[in-house]
């Protein structure tokens, strides 16, 4: 559904919206995840949060999407930047610029905050994901994630 | 990766009738641009046309036009008209493949496919244009902080 993004306005997720962002990551996931969302919002709302952010894209009081991040210093001898762990869109409202003000507002954050770089990291098969990140300028970054089976 | 001679020509055109996809393009343009002939030019064309990328432009100056989405192709889709950007694993078609050490070697490759094939699916001609546009500014503001330099140099 096309809608004027300027009828969206991205601002600090609050208590209230927990119950909309949990729907809309379940309609994505396919599962409700209660007690994580409430951890991510003890960890990443109100005030005091020093670099972390967690905002909610509220058009005529109804969340249609989420994005949260947050400033990580030095991570693997890496400069601070911003990361990006999560964005949605509630399915009906995306391709309307909704994800595109999320992560304009989020960075906008993160240059108050004296960033000037953002990452994340996407699975290679989500092409939904990597096309709106790619969309958006972003390119490989100079790391490569890997992993492995613990054994048991 | 690198890409065969025609993929890569078939980027070039598609992208250059990206750039401005209002204009007719006679091949003939595209091909002193890119330095091949026209003939060899005409059949990557016509290759774009069949799969519904370009159509031909009948008229005074002929040439194609652009009637793709520029937000939704991507450059897989250019790509895999011409060649195949990585073969599924284990199908290297070479005789150690089935070997241990062939094995692990196409793991390895295969992950280096993967790579290849998320990035190429995900960039989409409006993609590449943006791109297009942040270098030719980069390459100005270069070019800017230069300028200067020099001119001080020879007030000095
Ligand atoms: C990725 C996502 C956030 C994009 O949100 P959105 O509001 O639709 O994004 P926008 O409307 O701002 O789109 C910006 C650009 O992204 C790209 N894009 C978005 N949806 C696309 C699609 N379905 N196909 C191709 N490109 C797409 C386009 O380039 C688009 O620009 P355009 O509209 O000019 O073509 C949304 O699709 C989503 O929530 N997907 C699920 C995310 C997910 O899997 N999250 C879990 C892991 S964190």
């Amino acid at each position: 559904m096309r809608q004027p993004p300027e009828a969206v306005a991205v601002r600090p997720a609050r208590r209230g919206d927990l119950d909309r962002v949990i729907a809309i990551d379940a309609a994505v996931t396919g599962l409700p995840k209660r007690s994580y969302w409430l951890s991510v919002y003890r960890r990443y709302s109100g005030a005091g949060r020093v670099g972390r952010y967690f905002l909610v894209a509220d058009s005529v009081g109804e969340v249609r999407g989420f994005i949260i991040g947050d400033v990580r210093d030095w991570e693997f001898g890496s400069p601070p930047c911003g990361w990006v762990f999560a964005i949605d869109v509630e399915p009906r409202f995306r391709v309307a610029g909704i994800g595109t003000r999320l992560l304009a507002a989020i960075c906008a954050n993160f240059r108050r905050a004296g960033v000037f770089k953002v990452r994340t990291i996407l699975a290679h098969d989500n092409t939904l994901i990597l096309s709106f990140f790619r969309s958006q300028g972003m390119m490989a970054a100079p790391f490569i994630p890997l992993e492995m089976d613990i054994e048991v | 990766m690198k890409l065969q001679k025609n993929t890569s020509l078939a980027l070039y055109s598609v992208l250059e009738f990206a750039a401005d996809p209002t204009r007719h393009f006679p091949a003939t343009e595209i091909a002193a641009k890119y330095g091949v002939s026209a003939h060899h030019l005409a059949k990557v064309l016509a290759a774009l046309a069949r799969a519904g990328i370009l159509e031909s432009v009948r008229g005074v100056g002929g040439g194609y036009r652009l009637v793709c989405n520029l937000r939704r192709l991507t450059l897989i889709d250019v790509i895999q008209i011409f060649e195949d950007p990585g073969l599924p694993d284990g199908e290297r078609g070479d005789s150690g493949e089935s070997t241990p050490v062939g094995r692990a070697l196409g793991v390895v490759l295969s992950e280096i496919d993967q790579m290849t094939k998320a990035t190429l699916a995900s960039i989409t001609l409006a993609t590449m244009l943006r791109l297009m546009a942040r270098q030719r500014k980069a390459g100005q503001d270069r070019a800017s902080r230069r300028r200067p330099r020099r001119a001080s140099a020879r007030n000095a």
